[in-house]
């Protein structure tokens, strides 16, 4: 337990220095994240030991959205005047760009033959 | 015995209280979401964002007194994100022989989603620092902060925008993707991941293991990649 959550924030500490100091486009636990799929990849014994927790953490990944949420709803003023408009865009796109992103994963599988195990 | 000004005056200077409200909101959510035989739309968020936000409303506390309590919930965001490398560490061979529908499922649906929301929103009329404040929506919460920012954009608008673009995501990808008929988990993951970063790729880890390590992988990709292709596309819609 303590060993899974340290090999966790260390990846989260590097990758958050990381981006920092290089002042890279992605977020620190992303980087974070990659760094803990080589680590991974390199020891199957960091496997075993962080999966309890990734899987109770990852089970319950919607509650850590909460907090936020909350700050959200204080906030729908700022949407000012133009709350349908900003509406209709984010349900219109984001239903076009799951379509379309599923679509075209599907498309190019079939047609290089990559069909799931 | 102390009486309830006293007490609720003492609660409400720690994290204990609003923390406790926070769990038990989820869980409430949580309860209704499997009351509901796991239908999207009972979508445990947003049935939590609910409760805690009548809740605060009605006891006339500040935001910034709920979040002592709610940031040790908020701060696991990071940690969570470094989980996903178990899944997509398990899941490695699948990725590598993925990786040309990956590439193109990218491409397409991290385009669609800027295109089309800064589209449908110029059309209604959406302008200025708003339309700037959309353009990244689709990408997790911190980069589509920084990425409104270097463009011009409100960062609590975006903030908003970025957690609405997720809720939605979380709703509709399971009745759209049943509609479209694709069974691929692979597909229905990433797609998710890509247009709906962390809340989609939650709600994709509800329904399979499989949909929500790709979901992690697109909501990963679509960070870097719309970092760099939001700036350029607001330009055409200036």
């Amino acid at each position: 337990m303590i060993h899974a959550l340290l090999a966790i924030l260390a990846c989260q500490l590097i990758g958050e220095a990381s981006t920092r100091a290089l002042a890279l486009p992605l977020p620190g636990p992303v980087l974070g994240m990659i760094l803990m799929v080589i680590a991974l990849q390199a020891s199957a014994r960091l496997r075993e030991i962080l999966r309890p927790i990734a899987q109770a953490i990852l089970g319950h990944m919607s509650l850590l959205f909460v907090p936020a949420g909350v700050g959200v709803v204080g906030h729908f003023a700022a949407l000012g005047g133009q709350a349908g408009a900003l509406a209709a865009a984010i349900i219109g796109s984001t239903v076009l760009a799951i379509t379309v992103g599923a679509a075209c994963f599907v498309a190019v599988a079939n047609w290089t033959g990559n069909a799931d195990d | 015995m102390t009486d309830f000004p006293e007490i609720w005056s003492y609660l409400s200077r720690g994290p204990l209280l609003w923390l406790t409200a926070t769990l038990a909101a989820y869980t409430l959510g949580d309860a209704c979401f499997r009351a509901a035989n796991r239908a999207p739309i009972v979508n445990p968020v947003l049935i939590a964002v609910a409760l805690l936000a009548v809740m605060l409303h009605f006891s006339a506390t500040p935001y910034a007194t709920y979040f002592e309590g709610a940031q040790f919930v908020h701060f696991l965001l990071g940690p969570a994100t470094i989980c996903l490398a178990l899944p997509l560490s398990d899941n490695l061979p699948r990725v590598r022989k993925a990786a040309l529908p990956l590439l193109a499922a990218l491409l397409a649906g991290s385009l669609t989603a800027v295109v089309s929301a800064l589209a449908i929103a110029k059309a209604l009329g959406v302008t200025g620092e708003v339309l700037a404040s959309l353009a990244p929506k689709s990408t997790t919460a911190p980069v589509a902060i920084g990425i409104s920012q270097a463009i011009g954009g409100s960062p609590t608008l975006t903030a908003v925008l970025v957690i609405l673009t997720g809720i939605t995501g979380a709703v509709v990808a399971t009745p759209l993707l049943n509609l479209l008929r694709i069974k691929d988990w692979r597909a229905r993951g990433f797609a998710t991941g890509v247009a709906a970063h962390g809340i989609g790729t939650a709600r994709a880890f509800q329904v399979h293991p499989t949909a929500g390590a790709f979901a992690g992988l697109g909501m990963g990709l679509n960070a870097v990649l719309t970092a760099l292709i939001a700036p350029l596309i607001l330009e055409l819609f200036r």
